[in-house]
């Protein structure tokens, strides 16, 4: 049987977008002096707004503005006063979260159910759990008079444009850094929403600066000679890049990389809980997610049984609107972003895997990939390897928990990993042996702000959220 | 006095990889001069192959050594004291060669060496408790983080400090559970050598600590750039363009480094940050239910 839906659109009414938007520069939204951009619904490939290309001249005022905000301004502010701003930003975006929820799924396609409960109260509760920190960074454990680093340039990615943002700015401001932000080009959208809600929270000149732009201005913020340390989150090799980049300057570093997490299930799991855990841990976001449980590593014995029983619940995914509230699965990214997913997946049945897909109807409009799961798959093929970023699972199979490490340590990656079993001695020793940064067990990509998140190996280094990500942000204690 | 006129024995100075004390694998030797420029001794110069069979130890031994218990790897950190305890004189007699200071100097140098590993002995059941926690997150879930052992680190000690600063580099390393290569002063490499003779006697698991004498710039950049490496000490080096080279290096496998610190002082007691440089943060989520 299958239950009709009838739709259930999100209004658009809520959200106010510009036509053309500036630069947000010391407190004020200021013209770029790029040649601007356009920005799309990848739903509709409609045309939401034009936005200001950052060039150097606008990095420089960006970083200038930062700069004169540190010294004059907020490294001299108590770190009570500094929480206090940071309390009102988070206050802000929870008033303000169906808007940014709205928006954010128009500009990024993702479905409005998980960027109005996921996205949105995360970014949210990220300001608040760091505005408390501002005036106690003498208890974090590092050192009696830890101090702030300066300037920070961030650099963000697609995929959870806002909630991104919030990573790296509450704990830059809550340690007392200032900050110049680059949003990804094809989703700035949230990010100069952010910039009116500092302007609301009457945030200190200078102290938040977002520029709008590409790689290159990406590049030349990353290269500012006043820049004191870098965040980035995004692919490997531009982090390889960025650390070669900032090679012999003083500049400190903090990068969070790409991922291809095994998602292991053992023979006594709960099979109905861990297929729902599959779903989440590679469909969620569309797989736009660096730490995707891409790697679906089944005990043999239960294979076949949990393959059927993930194909059941596959079909009952509903792609399609994101603005729908019924909707699962939204909108890829961008056209290029479907390209690599078409590339890779193409790869897979070159290499010979099984591909399959539940039968669902694909929008003439907008960039958009079917739930995808390849069988048969072997460690040396590129679906098992490179990272997709789509919503496509790979699986593989094993026969003893040494095997399921092996496989799943068998990457240069390191960011997540997935257990499924119901024998807490074999998840605790499982946590212990595989080499990534986070590891959920019976459960799948959770966040919280209270918990640090970061990668082993290839995915990166350096921690963001729990007290571990506010170390990123501050001088070490080092004499030696 | 009998010894005075019985000849020495003398010692050949070799490299420390894998819990063996090979040659050099390029047959090459370096005059160890003391700050005359007189001559001590001929010690082996290491290659860029003798690193790479290091790595092969290193990773070897980090495949046991992080298995320790925390209790296990502070025994062995003591049991290093207690070995480098017994061959104080000898130290202090290679230092004062070495950096030519007074007998007062070296002992104090030697004595702060012997406790460095002390401090860091006492830490290895303890940082975890210092650098990991709970973490209170909203909802119904059980999680945690702890810091584990980065891998195989590549360090380079400080030219300066022959003891001292190579203790100061390797303790902190080992003491979470990772291996090292590193590679000695290159002006006053004896006393590392002689340290290289503790730690072949103290329960360190072979290829945990390798100590490779030669000539960074010559050595580093294969270790920067080998991918079983996770992570390089740039401690001892103190050229710019050198630390640059190797850091555009590391960034091939997206290593860690820590950079060469400015003024490092060496008899202050040390911070967390070096504990800290070579571990990664593991956070574990588990769901609350009945």
């Amino acid at each position: 049987m299958t239950f009709q839906y009838a739709p259930a659109p999100e209004s658009t009414a809520i959200v106010n977008i510009n036509s053309s938007n500036d630069l947000f520069i010391n407190g004020e939204f200021t013209p770029g002096h790029g040649n601007p951009f356009k920005t799309i619904n990848p739903a509709t490939e409609e045309v939401l707004a034009e936005i200001a290309h950052a060039n150097e001249e606008d990095v420089n005022a960006a970083v200038m503005a930062a700069r004169k905000a540190y010294d004059k301004t907020w490294s001299k502010m108590s770190g009570r006063d500094r929480g206090k701003y940071l309390f009102r930003i988070a206050r802000l975006i929870q008033e303000r979260s169906r808007e940014l929820a709205v928006l954010e799924t128009l500009d990024n396609g993702k479905p409005i159910r998980e960027s109005r409960d996921v996205d949105v109260p995360i970014a949210a509760a990220h300001f608040f759990y760091h505005a408390g920190w501002a005036d106690k960074l003498e208890f974090a454990g590092y050192g009696d008079n830890p101090r702030p680093l300066g300037v920070v340039a961030q650099v963000i990615p697609w995929n959870f444009p806002l909630l991104m943002l919030a990573w790296k700015i509450a704990p830059a401001l809550a340690t007392g850094n200032t900050v110049v932000l680059k949003p990804a080009e094809t989703t700035s959208l949230t990010a100069l929403l952010f910039a009116e809600i500092c302007q609301q929270a009457d945030l200190p000149p200078g102290v938040v600066n977002i520029i709008t732009g590409a790689g290159e201005t990406g590049r030349m913020l990353v290269a500012h000679p006043d820049v004191n340390k870098v965040a980035f989150t995004g692919s490997t090799a531009v982090g390889q890049a960025i650390q070669r980049q900032i090679a012999g300057t003083h500049k400190r570093l903090t990068l969070e990389l790409g991922g291809k997490a095994a998602n292991i299930v053992f023979d006594d799991a709960p099979i109905d809980q861990a297929v729902e855990g599959i779903v989440n841990g590679i469909f969620f976001n569309q797989g736009h997610v660096c730490c995707a449980g891409s790697r679906l590593l089944l005990q043999e014995s239960i294979a076949e049984q949990t393959i059927d029983s993930l194909k059941r619940r596959l079909v009952t995914l509903r792609l399609g609107d994101p603005l729908d509230k019924n909707t699962d699965i939204g909108a890829i990214n961008s056209r290029e972003q479907l390209d690599r997913i078409i590339d890779l997946t193409k790869s897979g049945e070159d290499e010979g895997a099984q591909r399959w897909s539940p039968d669902c109807v694909i929008p003439q409009k907008g960039f958009w990939f079917a739930p995808t799961v390849f069988t048969n798959v072997t460690q040396a093929h590129r679906i098992a390897r490179e990272e997709i970023f789509g919503p496509v699972l790979s699986v593989l199979t094993f026969r003893t928990p040494d095997e399921a490490i092996e496989k799943a340590n068998n990457t240069p990656y390191g960011l997540s990993a997935g257990i499924w079993t119901e024998k807490g001695s074999r998840i605790l020793a499982m946590a212990n042996k595989v080499r990534a940064g986070v590891v959920w067990a019976n459960t799948f990509n959770r966040f919280d702000p209270t918990s640090p998140f970061g990668g082993y190996k290839e995915s990166g280094f350096g921690r963001e959220g729990g007290v571990q990500g506010l170390g990123a942000y501050l001088t070490s204690e080092e004499t030696s | 006095m009998i010894g005075n006129d019985r000849v020495e024995v003398r010692k050949t100075h070799k490299l420390f990889v894998g819990g063996a004390f090979p040659r050099s694998e390029s047959g090459r030797t370096y005059e160890a001069t003391n700050s005359q420029g007189e001559f001590l001794a001929n010690v082996a110069k290491a290659s860029r192959k003798d690193a790479r069979d290091a790595v092969l130890a290193a990773r070897t031994g980090f495949n046991s050594w992080s298995k320790a218990t925390a209790y296990n790897r502070g025994q062995v950190l003591y049991r290093i004291a207690e070995v480098m305890e017994g061959r104080k004189d000898q130290f202090i007699s290679d230092i004062q060669d070495a950096e030519a200071v007074s007998a007062k100097k070296a002992t104090h140098q030697t004595d702060q060496a012997i406790d460095r590993v002390l401090w860091y002995a006492g830490w290895a059941d303890k940082y975890a408790q210092v650098l990991g926690n709970t973490n209170p997150v909203s909802g119904p879930f059980f999680n945690f983080s702890i810091p584990e052992p980065t891998g195989v680190v590549a360090a380079v000690a400080p030219a300066d400090s022959s003891l001292l600063g190579l203790i100061s580099v390797i303790a902190p390393i080992i003491t979470s559970g990772n291996s090292v290569i590193v590679i000695a002063s290159t002006a006053s490499p004896i006393p590392a050598i002689t340290l290289s003779e503790c730690l072949a006697t103290s329960d360190v698991i072979a290829g945990n600590i390798n100590i490779l004498t030669g000539d960074p710039a010559e050595i580093m950049p294969s270790l920067a750039s080998h991918g079983d490496v996770n992570a390089l000490d740039l401690t001892g080096i103190t050229d710019p363009e050198l630390q640059k080279a190797l850091q555009i290096e590391a960034a091939g496998t997206v290593k860690r480094v820590r950079s060469a610190p400015v003024n490092p002082d060496w008899q202050a007691t040390p911070s967390l940050s070096r504990l800290r440089a070579f571990t990664e943060v593991k956070t574990v989520w588990h769901p609350l239910g009945m």
